[in-house]
């Protein structure tokens, strides 16, 4: 039971948040949450003293039943100003369906995500309020994933849900019309999600890997949906399978860091691979490409660890339109690298002291990399600037191991 | 920064004609490395377009069309990117390496006076 509880508050609250969200609009936001949270309270008091009911998920599902229509009957005002709005579908107060079928609960979560995504709230607090609302993840593990304190969080929160209330947002998936320039929201918050699962510096695994699947599951609603299964989303729900392949490859025991190149292939999860390779070919549909075309194509060719003058040729040029897209550092540091692979490390060194982030620690990184065997005097002067600029304990261990390398090196 | 026009001009006659997949292959790969390096210094505008080689007019005063001459010259524009930097000497410093010189072509670099 001590199990049990925290699972279905994982899988059940914005479940049941997302459906009467729906029902009440996103002005009484927080009535929907006191009366699931209620609903929760009620199951740990109830079940501990009597016991399991027979399908905790149905009980649940019940009791929030219930508590909305007591509420409403108490609230008669509010039931008013909501029924206005129900009223075409229902006669009277008693007869206000709350509907918690799966398909409900599905259109529901899916209106939803456009609502926690809308481009009125920054996009630091759309990926929180998509954890929270949307993962059903408590304001403690937010804190925890974001390495900042609850309290930041918790406003963060509030001033986002205030922001869409005062807006006005309406609860309901977008017109035909509208649905291209939302969803492309959407996409780069699920993205953003992701890869705060797949980056965070924060040293909870489980935690992190929980982040990313919650972004997959997200992605998945929207496939799952015909007017929002498009290319893109598939070719971001493709490069999240095989980035989240290598998952269990990527940490040791305690934490640290396995580079790419010191994985073991064994704990590739192929399935997740090949689910990748599906959702690249649905992207392949139609002719628009995305950035997360592009990202997803560098993936793939990632699941290919032995190094082929194909696969590095490959991810250059998909770095190179990446960049004519959109430029981002790392997408500069990646291709440089990519660059070194394909058509050797000298004119890698040319390119990377154009590019010039000096202050970047991955930079250095990179110019270490390229110097390393070519010059390793030089390769340990850039290893030791990274190692001054970087500031996770994981990125430092690997600049020092690299150091000792380049230093063994030269003492041969 | 400024955004400066690149302007690629270079002798049609001189391109090899009937290019294998191969060598169009590896002529597009010589641009892409090229300009995604300019891209990878954040200094990239816009990547700019070929120009169809085979037709073309020059329209003058009194609504005089000629063809344009565009195969016979020796410097033929045959496409244009747009680039950033502080300086025209930064931005010819940019055109280093671009494939167009290495076919005989040249690359003429002029400051935009934004409107």
């Amino acid at each position: 039971m001590t199990e049990l509880i925290p699972h279905l508050f994982r899988t059940e609250y914005r479940k049941i948040v997302s459906v009467l969200c729906k029902l009440f609009g996103i002005a009484y936001i927080e009535i929907a949450e006191d009366i699931v949270s209620d609903t929760f309270l009620l199951a740990s008091e109830l079940w501990g003293l009597k016991g399991l009911p027979e399908n905790p998920t149905a009980w649940l599902y019940l009791v929030a039943k219930n508590k909305t229509r007591d509420y409403l009957r108490r609230h008669s005002l509010f039931a008013q100003t909501i029924s206005k709005e129900i009223k075409r579908k229902t006669s009277t107060l008693e007869e206000i369906e709350i509907d918690l079928s799966s398909k409900n609960i599905n259109d529901s979560q899916l209106a939803m995500m456009f609502v926690v995504c809308h481009p009125c709230i920054p996009a630091e607090a759309q990926i929180g309020l998509a954890l929270n609302l949307l993962c059903g993840f408590g304001v403690d593990e937010i804190a925890h994933a974001f390495l900042t304190n609850k309290n930041v969080i918790y406003k963060r929160l509030q001033r986002a849900k205030e922001k869409l209330r005062n807006e006005k947002i309406e609860i309901e998936q977008p017109t035909l019309a509208e649905i291209d320039h939302r969803l492309s929201t959407v996409l780069m918050v699920l993205y953003l999600l992701f890869n705060e699962g797949y980056y965070s510096s924060s040293q909870d695994s489980t935690l992190r890997k929980d982040i990313c699947q919650e972004a997959i599951r997200l992605t998945n609603l929207l496939i799952e949906n015909e007017q929002t299964n498009i290319p893109s989303a598939n070719a971001l729900l493709a490069l999240m399978c095989f980035q989240s392949s290598r998952f269990d490859a990527r940490t040791r025991e305690n934490g640290e860091t396995i580079l790419y190149q010191e994985q073991d292939t064994a704990l590739w999860d192929q399935q997740l691979i090949a689910n990748g390779e599906y959702f690249l070919d649905q992207a392949s549909q139609g002719d628009s490409l995305s950035k997360y075309h592009l990202e997803a194509g560098i993936a793939y060719w990632h699941t290919f660890k032995t190094d082929t003058k194909e696969k590095w040729e490959n991810i250059l040029q998909l770095y190179n339109h990446l960049l004519l897209i959109e430029y981002s550092p790392i997408a500069a540091l990646n291709r440089t690298y990519a660059l070194s692979k394909a058509n050797g490390k000298w004119e890698a060194i040319i390119e990377a002291e154009k590019i010039n982030l000096t202050d970047n620690h991955l930079y250095h990184s990179l110019l270490g990399e390229l110097y390393t065997d070519i010059d390793n005097g030089k390769a340990i002067a850039h290893f030791q600037k990274a190692l001054a600029l970087a500031k996770s304990t994981t990125d430092k261990m690997l600049i020092s191991n690299k150091i000792l390398e380049c230093r063994k090196q030269i003492d041969k | 920064m400024k955004d400066f026009l690149l302007v690629y001009r270079t002798d049609y006659n001189t391109l090899p004609k009937g290019a294998s997949p191969e060598q169009m292959q590896a002529s597009t790969k010589r641009w892409m490395d090229w300009i995604g390096g300019i891209a990878a210094q954040n200094k990239l505008t816009d990547r700019g377009n070929r120009l169809v080689p085979t037709t073309g007019k020059v329209v003058k005063a009194d609504n005089v069309i000629a063809d344009g001459p565009y195969t016979e010259i020796k410097e033929c524009i045959v496409g244009y990117s747009i680039v950033k930097a502080a300086t025209l000497e930064e931005a010819s410093e940019l055109t280093r390496g671009c494939p167009i010189l290495a076919s005989g072509g040249n690359v003429e670099v002029r400051e935009i006076n934004v409107i």
